[in-house]
Formats: structure tokens, C-alpha cells, sequence
């Protein structure tokens, strides 16, 4: 496997006209095409179909949030956070609020740190769905988008009975929860661990064992664990290298250390290992969520955290494990109600630099299912 | 004068032969003009079926709106085709660009030409029926190529590239498929074998069995090397690479548009067809009904040709089922009655193909066609159920699995249809 500090760019400024290098074919893919889930853009050097490298060009959902967060108070600040990775808005929110708790010296009660927990386990669940849907529509296959966007839509209605908006959920508060939770929140969550457990299964069934998706998803998009140290990789695509690296185990937040639950990790780094870590991540969620739903304990759902935001001057780094990778933020505070610095070190972001390495050699119809097992989302890469 | 033509009409009656093979050109312009329309409201149907299947398969209704049950769907999506903008590429080169449809729908349409709907329905009848029909269904490739290349872009021409190598090497494993079920038809007393499309199902008909079930399992894994080359032939998922959607856009016909793009949809809906058929005629019996050598006799023969009526008053029945579970509202009366009126129609057709004089002719074109919907269901459900190949893998699969098979199976067949006669006669000895 290359270095990736020794990677050589695209020389897309200057083609060759040589009657040799006739082959060559620079294409675009992107920013509006079927597969690249939003808009991102990739330009692609092909010999024939063989991908001789490529370049991703991002930008074409940037709204400058690190920017805007500089002219907003703390607490306003924090729907936006859910507008970054808006299929899931629950860890966003999760991480920037425990960022701020941190700065300001707080911490959650203990009720809302599950509920906080169970929220964020469904998010993961409703986040690898949309994910396993869509990967699975750019392999080919168009069923299991269907059966997945049945099973998330009974997450969204948790959500939804839970804070009334099903997407971008603003959740959490800084302190704790917007909301206490509804009567029947723990029937509710029961019910849907019990009915997704088959569901997973079925899933499976379509697609685990299938000869055509094991052809093409095995050895294709290969990233050596020492590789996707180098690169910054985190999440599913690092674990599917075989790095057990999980922010939940290895620097507990919330209150991740009350659970027990698994790290999967793969062997070969391939698209096949990373599908089937998330899938096993999603089971491990639901042990997760099952744990915590019988035991949110009673009592009040919001520290005492002043009206007006104003931390005391200092800065803090605090990462969460979202169902991408690891979801930083870096909060820089001048004893002023607003942040006088907000860096997010978003997860598909740097997970996107692995793209390239990835996709060498590899066919056309790879650098799609790469993609797709990076499980990028647009608005959190240009943010 | 007009007794002449009338003559010339009534001649055709009763002969045994196809209106090409007997050269009644009334009765050809006639059967051309059914097959066409025949094909026309197939598509259409398929269409309408493909989407309310794969619907239901993916836990979703499919098209409601548009009529009950979106039964004018369909016709809606035509209109809309028809009305839409004519876009052309101003980079394209405009005649190929143009021509490249239409070349793609001749293809698909000619192979109807010697399509056995029964032992007379046919267009024509040639001695070369087969050869005609896989050389004429190839031709689309060529359509495909110059859409990719003319429409001077990208995408298309991947499309095209792909497409061109791939039916162009699943015509081989699907030739020796073919040639296979050739030798099968020479086992009899001459020891000559035939090529014409009614010739092979006569030939299954007069050894009383379906090919496919010929030197068990010889005749299986050929229906399976033809069945797998013909959905890379007609470009259908798993092998849908030309147009693959999430790779591609929609591959060579990306930059088509309106009635242009319908043309290719209409090309590759009666290519599917057209494959089906040459798959039923070969190898289940084409127009043959389900067991015509152990279950005969007059009742069996009543009973089977009960089947047609008795199709269309279930569907008939279902329309009505439906439209009593219609929602109990004035705003669904139009689609209540609509729907009733539709399993009204249906059930009269039914009824009509009860009666005897009907129902001894309609038979064997009511056999094909059901051979030839189970086929559609199987390209739907293959739809449904499987992710797509990459472009090297499909090649492996028909270079490296289907191409040895096809030439090992032609080999064995060759073997066993040279030996049985004799074997069969020292087995007689011996015994």
C-alpha cells in the first residue's frame, strides 16, 4: 500500500496529447450525480475504467457555520450544529453540548445522560440505515433502500413524539435536555428495539450472504489500518481496518462507561468488513438502548447552567464517537456569550481524504461503492 | 375483382401453414399489424406491472394516482414522453444521434417476425428461424453504440462500451446454448435437425418432451446458460451496467430525452420479450400446453383449454375484489366504477374465450404468452433481489463460467445425442 504523505496529485492541468495516452479520460462525476449522495464532486482519471486517481472537489454546500458561530450566543448557536450531519443531528447536538458543558464546568443529571444516550444510540441506528439504504442502492441493489426508510421512519416518530421534529431534532440543551421525556418514551423505545431486531436480520438476509454483493464489496476499497491512522480516518471505515478505536470505550462520554456493549472490527479494511461492523454496530446500539431504557433514573433534567452563556475564557476540545467517526469540537471561548472561535472536526470530512487511496486501481464502478462505504455527508463535510 | 381478392383472402383459411410460409400477403399485413399492437399494450401492461411488482416487493403501493390502482399510469407516462421537449445535444452528431432509436426499436421489433405463437401464428416461418432471430436481436447493440457515441459526452459513451462488450460475449455462451437444443432437435428418424422456430417446438412436441428436460440435466444447464445470457443480453439487472444508474446516470441514453428515450424503453421492453420467447420456444415447449403427452385425451383437453377464459375472470373477479375495497367516498366513485368496469371487460373477455370455437384456437398463443409472463416476472424479480455486477466481474461470469459450460454442455450433448440411439439399442440386447 502507498504512503499517503507520499501520494503523488492529479496533473490534471496538463494533459498529455501523446497518441499513447489516448486512453486517458478525465471525467467529472458530480456535483450532480445520482451517486455521490449531495454534491460532492469528483474528478476522476481514467484508463478505460480503471481509476488512475481522483480528486474530490467540495464546497457546494458550504454555509460557513464555524463562521456563523461566532455571531451567535452559545445556545443559539445550537440548532445549527444539527444542520452539519443532518442524518444524524442527535450526536451533532450531543457533542457541541457536551463540548460547552465542559467549558462551563457542568455536567448533565443523570436522567437526561441517558436519555441523552438512548436518543444518540437511535440516531446511530436511524444514521447506519439511511447508509446501508443508499450504499446498497449505488451496488445495485434498490430493495433495501425501501426496507430501511420503513424501519428508520419508526425512529423519526420516537424523535418526533419526543421533541417534534423528525430530522434536524435539536434535542439536547446545553445542561441537559430541551425536553423531558413524553409518557411512554421507554414503552416506545421497548417496542422499536424489539420490532428492528428481525428487521436487521432481514437486511442481512438480502444482502450478507448474496454471491453478487460479496463480489462486490469484498477487496474493493482496501485501507490498511496504518493508513487510516495517517489519514485521520475514524469511525466504522478505521474499525473495518482492524484499529479497535471507539471514543465511547476509549474516552467515555456522557455515561457510556454504565453500558456494556462491543467494538466490532474487521480484518481487511474492505468494503465488506465495513459493512458488516456497522451491522453489528447497530445490534450493539440496541444492547445499548436496552440497558439504558430500564434504567433512566428519576430527577431533574437540567444542571444549573446561568440564563446568559458566558464560560470563562479558555478553550476546549471535546470529541464524541458519532456514527461517522469522531465528531470533535474545538470551542475557544473569550468570556464573551459568544464562542470567540468554533472549529468542528467533522467526521466524513477527513474520512473523504481517504477517497483517493481507496479508489487507485480500482474500477469506475468502485470509486461508487467507496463512496458509499465512507458514509460522507455532504453538509458535514463542507459544513 | 373483389371475388378475386376474396378469394385470394379465403385461400389462406385452413392452411397449416404460417401467412409468410404460404405467401398470403393479406393475411401477413394482418398478423404483422396483431403482432405490433399485441406487443405495443405488452409493453405498456409490463410497464405497469414492473413498477406495481417491484413496488410490492418493496413494501410501497407503486403508482395509485392515476387511475385505480394506476392503471392508466402508463398511458398517463406516454403522454407526457410525447409531449415532452425534443432536446438534442448541440455537440451531438445529429444524424447518428438521431437514427441510434430507431435502429435499436427495428431490432427489437423484426425478431417478431418468426415469433411461433402457435403452430400457424406466426409471422413467417423460416428454415433459419433462430438464426434469424439471435442475428437480428444483436443488432440493437449497434443502436446502443452509436446513441453512446453520437451523443458526444461522457457517460453515454462508457455506456456504450460497456454495453458493446458485454452482449457481444453473452452471445456466445447464449449460441452454444442454442446450438445445443439444434442437436436435440435432429433425434429423430431422419437424424435432420431444424432451425425454424416451429420446426424446434414440433421436434419437442414429436419426442414428447420439453428440451429442457431433455438428457436431464444437459437440457436444464443449457436453459440456465441461455436464461443468465439473456439478461446481460437484454441489459436487465443484475447486468444492467450500459445504463447502471447509480455509476453511469443512465449510460448510453443519458443524454436522451422524451420520445427519443421512450423509443429506447419501448426497444428494451420488447427485447425482453423477444428473448422470452425464443427461451419458451426452445426449451419449455412454446406454444405447447403443460404435459401434452402424459395427460391427454379429450377431458384433459377441455380442461386445459379452460385455462385462458378462466384466467380472465380471475383477473375479472380481482378488479372486482379491489373495487369493493375501494375507499367508501365520492371522491373514489370514478375510480370504483372504473375499475369495475375494467374486471367487466375482463371477465367478458374471459367469457368470450369459454366458448368452444374460441377456445380451441386461442390456446396455444394463451400457452406462450403465460410462458413468456413468467419470464417478465422472473426480470422483475431478478430487479428486486439482486445488487449489480461490476463490469469485470460480468465478464468473468460469461468469458470464464458460461462460455466452458456452454462449450462442455454442447460437447456432452453432441456425445449423448450420438450415443443414446445405439445405447438404447445394446440395452434392448442385453436386457
Amino acid at each position: 500500500m502507498t504512503d499517503p504523505n507520499t501520494l503523488s496529485p492529479l496533473d490534471l492541468e496538463t494533459p498529455d496529447k501523446t497518441f499513447l495516452d489516448a486512453n486517458e479520460l478525465v471525467i467529472n462525476m458530480g456535483p450532480q450525480h445520482p451517486a455521490t449522495h449531495g454534491v460532492l464532486r469528483v474528478i476522476l482519471r481514467l484508463d478505460g475504467e480503471k481509476v488512475l486517481g481522483l480528486e474530490c472537489v467540495i464546497g457546494y454546500l458550504h454555509r460557513g457555520v464555524e463562521k456563523i458561530a461566532e455571531n451567535r450566543t452559545y445556545a443559539m448557536f445550537n440548532p445549527y450544529v444539527d444542520r452539519m450531519d443532518y442524518v444524524a443531528a442527535v450526536s451533532n447536538g450531543l457533542g457541541y453540548c457536551e463540548a460547552v458543558e465542559k467549558l462551563l464546568s457542568v455536567e448533565a443529571p443523570p436522567r437526561a445522560q441517558y436519555i441523552r444516550v438512548i436518543l444518540t444510540e437511535l440516531n446511530r441506528i436511524a444514521s447506519h440505515q439511511l447508509w446501508l439504504g443508499t450504499h446498497a442502492l449505488d451496488i445495485g441493489a434498490i430493495t433495501p433502500l425501501f426496507y430501511t426508510f420503513r424501519d428508520r421512519e419508526e425512529i423519526l416518530k420516537i424523535f418526533e413524539k419526543y421533541c417534534g421534529a423528525r430530522l434536524t431534532t435539536h434535542a439536547f440543551r446545553i445542561g441537559g435536555l430541551q425536553y423531558e421525556a413524553y409518557d411512554g418514551f421507554e414503552k416506545d423505545v421497548k417496542n422499536f428495539v424489539s420490532f428492528v431486531k428481525p428487521k436487521i436480520d432481514e437486511y442481512e438476509e438480502l444482502l450478507t450472504t448474496n454471491r453478487i454483493w460479496l463480489e462486490r464489496t469484498k477487496n474493493v476499497g482496501v485501507i490498511s489500518g496504518k493508513d487510516a491512522i495517517a489519514l485521520g480516518v475514524t469511525g466504522p471505515v478505521l474499525r473495518a481496518s482492524g484499529v479497535k478505536w471507539d471514543i465511547r470505550k476509549a474516552q467515555p462520554y456522557a455515561n457510556y462507561k454504565n453500558f456494556e456493549f462491543e467494538i466490532p472490527t474487521g480484518l481487511n479494511g474492505d468494503t465488506y468488513d465495513r459493512y458488516m461492523v456497522r451491522m453489528i454496530e447497530m445490534r450493539q446500539s440496541l444492547r445499548i438502548i436496552e440497558q439504558a431504557v430500564v434504567g433512566i433514573p428519576e430527577g431533574p433534567i437540567m444542571a444549573k447552567v446561568p440564563k446568559v452563556i458566558k464560560p470563562p475564557v479558555g478553550e476546549v476540545y471535546h470529541s464524541i464517537e458519532a456514527p461517522k467517526g469522531e465528531l470533535g469540537y474545538f470551542v475557544v471561548s473569550d468570556g464573551s456569550t459568544q464562542p470567540y472561535r468554533l472549529r468542528v472536526r467533522p467526521p466524513s470530512f477527513v474520512n473523504l481524504q481517504a477517497l483517493d487511496i481507496m479508489c487507485r486501481g480500482q474500477l469506475v464502478a468502485d470509486v461508487i461503492a467507496v463512496i458509499g462505504t465512507l458514509d460522507i455527508v455532504l453538509g458535514e463535510v463542507d459544513r | 375483382m373483389i371475388h378475386a381478392i376474396i378469394d385470394y383472402i379465403q385461400s389462406y383459411l385452413g392452411s397449416d401453414k404460417t401467412p409468410g410460409a404460404a405467401g398470403n400477403i393479406f393475411w401477413m399485413v394482418v398478423y404483422i399489424l396483431l403482432v405490433f399492437v399485441g406487443l405495443s399494450v405488452a409493453v405498456i401492461a409490463m410497464n405497469w406491472l414492473e413498477r406495481k411488482i417491484l413496488a410490492h416487493m418493496q413494501v410501497r403501493l407503486g403508482p395509485m394516482r392515476v387511475g385505480p390502482h394506476g392503471l392508466l399510469q402508463p398511458i398517463a407516462d406516454a403522454l407526457k414522453l410525447l409531449l415532452k421537449e425534443d432536446i438534442m445535444p448541440a455537440e451531438a452528431d445529429k444524424v447518428v444521434f438521431w437514427i441510434a432509436p430507431f435502429i435499436v426499436v427495428l431490432a427489437a421489433f423484426t425478431v417478431f417476425v418468426v415469433v411461433p405463437f402457435g403452430p400457424t401464428h406466426a409471422i413467417t416461418d423460416m428454415n433459419i428461424g433462430i438464426l434469424f432471430m439471435l442475428g437480428v436481436s444483436s443488432l440493437s447493440v449497434l443502436g446502443i453504440v452509436t446513441a453512446g457515441w453520437a451523443s458526444n459526452s461522457h457517460y453515454p459513451l462508457i455506456g456504450a462500451l460497456r454495453s458493446s462488450a458485454q452482449m457481444v460475449s453473452y452471445e456466445v455462451a447464449m449460441g452454444l446454448a442454442v446450438v445445443s437444443v439444434i442437436l436435440m432437435t435432429s433425434l429423430n428418424d431422419q437424424g435432420v435437425g431444424t432451425l425454424s422456430m416451429i420446426g424446434i417446438v414440433q421436434a419437442q412436441q414429436a419426442q414428447g418432451m420439453w428440451f429442457i428436460f431433455k438428457f436431464f440435466p444437459l437440457g436444464l444447464i443449457g436453459f440456465f446458460i441461455f436464461a443468465i445470457a439473456m439478461v446481460a443480453e437484454t441489459n436487465r439487472a443484475p447486468f444492467d451496467l450500459p445504463e447502471a444508474e447509480s455509476e453511469l446516470t443512465a449510460g448510453f441514453h443519458t443524454e436522451y430525452s422524451g420520445f427519443r428515450w421512450s423509443l429506447f424503453f419501448l426497444a428494451e421492453y420488447s427485447a425482453m420479450i423477444a428473448v422470452s420467447s425464443i427461451a419458451v420456444t426452445l426449451w419449455l415447449g412454446g406454444w405447447l400446453r403443460p404435459f401434452p403427452n402424459l395427460l391427454t385425451g379429450p377431458n384433459w383437453d377441455l380442461i386445459f383449454s379452460l385455462f385462458p377464459g378462466a384466467t380472465f375472470v380471475f383477473l375479472g373477479a380481482l378488479c372486482f375484489y379491489n373495487a369493493a375495497r375501494m375507499p367508501k367516498h365520492p371522491l373514489f366513485r370514478i375510480q370504483t366504477i372504473g375499475l369495475a368496469g375494467f374486471g367487466v371487460v375482463l371477465a367478458l373477455i374471459g367469457l368470450v374465450l369459454f366458448a368452444p370455437p374460441v377456445r380451441e384456437r386461442i390456446g396455444d398463443i394463451f400457452w406462450f404468452s403465460a410462458k413468456v409472463a413468467a419470464f417478465m416476472y422472473l426480470y422483475i424479480w431478478y430487479r428486486g433481489t439482486f445488487p449489480r455486477y461490476r463490469f469485470d466481474q460480468l465478464m468473468k461470469v460469461g468469458w470464464k463460467v458460461l462460455l466452458p459450460t456452454g462449450l462442455v454442455l454442447l460437447i456432452l450433448t453432441a456425445t449423448t445425442a450420438f450415443a443414446a440411439p445405439s445405447v438404447q439399442e445394446w440395452l434392448k440386447r442385453v436386457l
